[in-house]
């Protein structure tokens, strides 16, 4: 921008002008819209009343919603350790220059190209009781079937389950794009201390990738929080509520019971935990920089 | 331990490892070839048992259903309206915008694209709902300019072309600008063609998220004839394997999957280079 015959003009304000005006009118302008929403008692029909912060009471004071959270962060605690630490053995077994190699890599990606009714219907057709894959194979080792869907404590497993076929493709790549950023000069000299192959996986290979795991960790920390999709097709929240994740619940307070302003309070708290992961990332990812 | 020279791919991946990772490749695979085989049985078959998928006899009645029976194909009309519409929107509005912010000074520039960036981190429940109450206000829910104009305020396109335009050399545009071309002239004539690559990983990411959102499209097509695919392959998962049978779900599934199945195939580089960069931001 140094050339000094390029002055600021405000003609040259016409090139982001189209795309300012769906920025503020599509996202500026909801999101603060949503903020308000979320201080009101708003009716069907758009009427809307003054109540300050008691949707966010009601909301907090919801054992709907409490569960709602409790199954989110199982959710979260359990399928992002897996996700990370699967990613890392498939970019490890697959990094490679192979065409068997790429071939697998292209196989665990193309799940991810999907969209969650599909990934839904296929686990849905997979864990039907009796007829289902899983039935068939459990009948065929001699076990007893479960009712994967319906049965509490199995319901957000099998959720789980669907989730991480879904998602395991981003993680994998990722890694591997790390991987081979290693300088090849550190396994050389590893090679002359004659190293085990642990030894370099634990003393060269993980400590270079790790600003990429955290990285990895974080980006699935927040898109598995915003689960929705796979728990309202594949259990509908339940049964009794023990697979309904936040999203879920703003979903069904907003748009199934018409309570807007408690669903709008419920995404705002829900944006918070995300904002707050998210700067987390920021953080992290400037701090590798600095190092 | 006895090889003392290893590669770097050595060291990291051995052959054992590949073949677990190929076992899991094949139990990855398995839900899918299930339903494939579903897919090519006649539903009566299916409904006295669904390990009569092992033996023959197999037929195309299911495909059959959906081209000629079914909403399927009216649906994957929709969905492509919308994921058309909204990749060229993308496309047209993020290099523009990218140009501008990329190349050009005006009064705000900074500041702008900082507040556009925020833009990156908001989630879309957090506008959702309002959202929603503008559409309805302005009588745009069940339209098919409805379903594609909220995604045209993304900023993740904005800021890719913003980058990919600061990559490309400026002594490219001095040249032009020392021929008196004017600026929308370089955009157009001069750097546009450059950004062909961009605009694919762009264009082919838009697209793939238009053709798999689920929420707006399931609280915006609220109409049988305005659902796009993703939403009637809901709605048809929720009178499961009673009414229409398991080969016949088995088939849509297949059937709307077909168009992101292809586009992967062949743009498999450009996705994965889209989809990554759309998680790192």
């Amino acid at each position: 921008m140094a050339l000094s015959y390029r002055r600021s003009r405000w003609s040259n304000l016409l090139f982001v002008t189209p795309y300012l005006v769906f920025f503020f009118s599509l996202l500026v302008f909801p999101l603060i819209w949503g903020m308000w929403l979320s201080l009101n008692k708003v009716d069907l029909f758009g009427g809307e009343r003054f109540i300050g912060l008691k949707n966010y009471f009601r909301v907090l004071s919801d054992p709907v919603f409490a569960q709602a959270v409790k199954n989110t962060v199982v959710f979260v605690g359990v399928s992002v350790p897996v996700l990370v630490l699967l990613g890392l053995f498939l970019a490890l077994a697959l990094n490679k220059p192979t065409r068997g190699s790429a071939f697998l890599r292209g196989v665990f990606f193309s799940s991810s190209v999907l969209s969650v009714t599909i990934v839904t219907l296929i686990w849905r057709i997979v864990f039907i009781p009796n007829d289902g894959l899983m039935s068939v194979i459990f009948h065929y080792f001699g076990w007893h079937p479960i009712g994967f869907l319906s049965t509490q404590g199995w319901s957000l497993f099998s959720v789980g389950v669907a989730t991480v076929w879904w998602c395991i493709g981003l993680p994998m790549m990722l890694l591997l794009a790390a991987l081979q950023q290693i300088p090849k000069d550190l396994y050389e000299a590893a090679a002359l201390d004659n190293a085990s192959r642990w030894r370099v996986l634990t003393r060269i290979t993980i400590p270079s990738i790790k600003s990429t795991i955290v990285m990895v960790a974080i980006i699935q920390i927040v898109m598995q929080f915003q689960l929705f999709g796979q728990a309202q097709l594949m259990t509908n929240g339940g049964p009794a509520g023990s697979s309904r994740p936040i999203v879920m619940y703003i979903y069904e307070t907003s748009f199934v019971r018409w309570d807007v302003g408690m669903g709008a309070a419920a995404s705002q708290i829900l944006f918070f935990i995300i904002l707050v992961a998210a700067m987390l990332q920021y953080w992290l990812t400037t701090r590798k920089g600095e190092k | 331990m006895a090889s003392v020279s290893y590669s770097p791919e050595s060291l990291t991946s051995n052959r054992r490892l590949f073949w677990l990772a190929a076992v899991l490749g094949v139990i990855m695979m398995a839900p899918v070839a299930w339903i494939i085989g579903l897919s090519f049985k006649d539903n009566a078959d299916l409904m006295r048992s669904t390990q009569t998928v092992f033996e023959a006899p197999y037929t195309l009645v299911n495909y059959f259903n959906i081209l000629t029976s079914s909403n399927v194909f009216h649906w994957f009309g929709n969905s492509m309206i919308v994921a058309l519409g909204q990749t060229a929107g993308v496309l047209v509005l993020s290099s523009l915008a990218g140009y501008g912010f990329a190349r050009l000074e005006f009064p705000g520039r900074k500041i702008l694209f900082v507040v556009v960036l925020f833009g990156l981190a908001v989630p879309e429940q957090a506008v959702i709902i309002a959202r929603h109450q503008m559409f309805n206000w302005l009588s745009l829910l069940n339209t098919h300019i409805g379903l594609i104009l909220p995604n045209l305020s993304s900023a993740f396109g904005v800021f890719l072309m913003t980058q990919f335009f600061r990559a490309i050399p400026k002594e490219i545009d001095e040249a032009a600008m020392l021929d008196n071309a004017s600026n929308f002239r370089i955009f157009w004539k001069v750097l546009l063609p450059l950004t062909l690559p961009a605009q694919a990983t762009l264009g082919i990411f838009t697209f793939l998220q238009a053709w798999n959102d689920y929420w707006w499209p399931l609280i915006s097509a609220t109409k049988t004839e305005m659902y796009t695919l993703t939403i009637g392959i809901a709605s048809s998962q929720t009178n499961f394997a009673q009414s229409e049978g398991l080969g016949f779900l088995g088939a849509q599934a297949i059937f709307a999957s077909l168009p992101v199945v292809i586009v992967y195939i062949f743009f498999q580089r450009y996705i994965v280079t889209a989809v990554s960069g759309g998680a790192v931001k």
